[in-house]
């Protein structure tokens, strides 16, 4: 009987070979039922129950925090009701002359795009000697590129800023960016690295064996092989500047201001902040943008694979 | 970048201490590193050099309240209990949210990182709140869980409670922001140690007849532990620099008034660069304890080659 019931996975033909184990005397017991190898009980475990209801809890909590935004950003009056009295767009445009919000969408992105582009030029090459070669005070190097991720933005961005003040960059679009690439360009040798490492090292050896030159290796070889990862790592960078608030928040000005910054201005700033509503419309506007960043990058890369490069698990349960 | 020399290698026999470098690994492909560690060492290594000596230049007035010549900004720090207390409001919530964040994505990660249908869409969603950022997650908090929110009035209207809730602009409103920006980093992150614990080694718990308690105490969690501890370090570094969300949903006078907020205070409101960068660096250091207690733990830990990454 497990013979005929061992499928291709080995769950199953593990299933299969405890199953008669379990008629054995000397088998361990197992207090589930007697059932078919492979086939699963109807009624869902306990286990199962938890973890559902913890994903719906999580799920209502973020729907109804986007809703809310997205309904108050929309409603005339919304006060005691369920839903406003009125929809109108009227905040949208209130919103984007008051606040100038093409001037800010344009800072953003300006600021996001440097920063995704010098973080990858600088931090690329960085990666692939870390990735490929071994050389003296190694581990130094490696220390020094992971301190900006571990270190809280607020311990490093506080003398930063005071230092950018100093130099009179404070409040201008440089110091913006350049404060934006210290986590930046750690981040991108960080998950480079693994993904170089990935790269048989025989096919640069073959290239330089035939008489190809660093640059040219780099451009003819790595570049196209590398260009999932690059991909990635830039998305992840214009995610993370797009987001980024303490460091921005830190150096920024009025005409230097992303669009997260602003928002905050906006909630706190002098006498009660400005009206909710306004800042709702930012915030959906703020959102969309992600969205629109978010949707492109999943085009190229997979979420699980934002932290650790994953080798798919076997078909198991 | 340019390292056209490192084609002609050790063509010239004067080139003999280039030769004797590049033997020891260090040959002209190094320079490669170079704007990497300059931009670390300007933007990064001297202004922390820079924070720390700032720290004792104490403002004349705080050595005249404080005493203690150039470390009367340190002596400040231990002795207000407004400035010092924040070390305990920040890890009253950076622990807890930590903790939850971790515990609850294990069983959740466990029971869905088989293949099934919409597993992609999952992921997806869950990577919605990395894109909402703390500020938005505040605003929208404020109106879903606030008192005429859609939260409390469900719960009214079901005659659950009776008195609206107060969940926001206290420490609550700040543990959910922290919760809902930091679960699914951790929940993304131990699925990835999870799915690299190779599935044999648990198929052969089971052949040899474990049960699943015993599979999981025996087998999974010991080789999931060292990416669990790593877990735990990065989101509690993530709740540890919360900042705006501790001003807007919570209550940055008192119950989450904490020590980026009074950093930030000292810089932007106080204009006394010496104090926040002092608390900056204070800051850093508490962070570090707890990272090392818990690297310290993790080295205890089973380190090998399992697959998972720990």
């Amino acid at each position: 009987m497990a013979a005929s019931t061992i499928v291709d996975s080995t769950e199953n033909a593990a299933l299969g070979a405890e199953h008669v184990f379990a008629k054995h005397p000397k088998g361990p017991k197992r207090g589930k039922p007697n059932r078919l190898p492979g086939e699963k009980s109807l009624a869902a475990s306990p286990g199962t129950w938890f973890v559902w209801a913890g994903i719906v809890a999580f799920f209502v909590f973020l729907f109804g925090i986007i809703l809310s935004v997205l309904v108050d950003s929309l409603g005339k009056p919304w006060f005691t009701t369920w839903l406003p009295e009125h929809f109108t767009v009227g905040w949208y445009q209130e919103a984007w002359t008051r606040f100038d919000l093409t001037h800010i969408i344009v800072v953003t992105l300006v600021v996001a795009v440097t920063v995704v582009v010098v973080s990858i030029l600088v931090g690329v090459p960085a990666a692939y000697v870390l990735a490929r070669r071994n050389f003296p005070l190694k581990r130094l190097v490696m220390v020094l590129f992971l301190l900006p991720i571990l270190i809280p933005p607020i311990t490093f961005g506080i003398p930063l800023a005071t230092v950018m003040y100093n130099f009179g960059l404070g409040r201008t679009l440089t110091a913006v960016i350049l404060v934006n690439l210290v986590p930046s360009i750690p981040f991108v040798i960080i998950t480079m690295t693994p993904f170089i490492e990935q790269i048989n090292p025989a096919i640069e050896n073959a290239a330089r064996m035939s008489g190809a030159t660093m640059r040219q290796i780099f451009a003819r070889i790595l570049a196209p092989l590398l260009v999932p990862g690059i991909l990635a790592a830039g998305i992840l960078v214009l995610v993370r500047t797009v987001g980024m608030f303490d460091l921005t928040f830190l150096v920024s000005g009025p005409q230097s201001d992303t669009l997260v910054v602003s928002i905050y201005r906006a909630m706190t700033s002098a006498g009660g902040g400005e009206s909710r509503q306004l800042i709702s419309a930012m915030g959906v506007v703020y959102t969309a943008m992600m969205l629109v960043i978010l949707i492109i990058a999943l085009r190229f890369i997979n979420p699980t694979q934002l932290v650790a490069q994953v080798k798919e698990s076997r078909d198991d349960e | 970048m340019s390292t056209g020399a490192n084609t002609l290698p050790r063509r010239r026999s004067s080139a003999s201490l280039r030769h004797r470098l590049a033997e020891r690994g260090i040959d002209s492909q190094l320079w490669m590193l170079v704007p990497a560690v300059i931009f670390a060492l300007a933007l990064f290594i001297y202004p922390f050099i820079y924070g720390v000596g700032l720290t004792v230049q104490p403002l004349p007035g705080m050595q005249k309240q404080w005493g203690g010549g150039i470390f009367a900004n340190y002596i400040a720090f231990f002795k207000d209990p407004f400035v010092f207390d924040s070390v305990w409001i920040t890890m009253r919530l950076a622990i807890p949210a930590a903790l939850i964040n971790v515990l609850v994505s294990i069983p959740i990660a466990f029971k869905l990182r088989g293949k099934f249908r919409g597993k992609r869409f999952l992921s997806t969603l869950l990577v919605l709140p990395i894109t909402l950022g703390t500020v938005l997650t505040a605003q929208g908090l404020l109106i879903f869980a606030g008192r005429q929110g859609w939260l409390n009035r469900i719960l009214m209207d079901t005659g659950i409670i009776h008195e609206p809730l107060q969940l926001v602009n206290n420490y609550v409103g700040v543990m959910f922001s922290l919760v809902i920006s930091g679960f699914p980093f951790a929940y993304l992150l131990i699925s990835s140690y999870l799915s690299g614990i190779d599935p044999s080694l648990e198929a052969a718990a089971r052949t040899l007849g474990a049960n699943w308690r015993q599979r999981f105490a025996r087998v999974t969690l010991p080789l999931l532990a060292p990416g669990l501890a790593t877990t735990f370090i990065l989101t509690f570094v993530l709740a540890f620099s919360v900042f705006p969300s501790a001003r807007l949903v919570g209550d940055p006078g008192d119950a989450t008034r904490v020590m980026a907020l009074m950093a930030y205070r000292a810089f932007g409101e106080q204009q006394n660069y010496s104090m926040a960068s002092t608390i900056a660096v204070m800051m850093g250091v508490a962070e570090l304890v707890i990272i090392a207690v818990v690297l310290l733990g993790r080295s205890f830990l089973y380190k090998g080659s399992t697959g998972g990454k720990g």
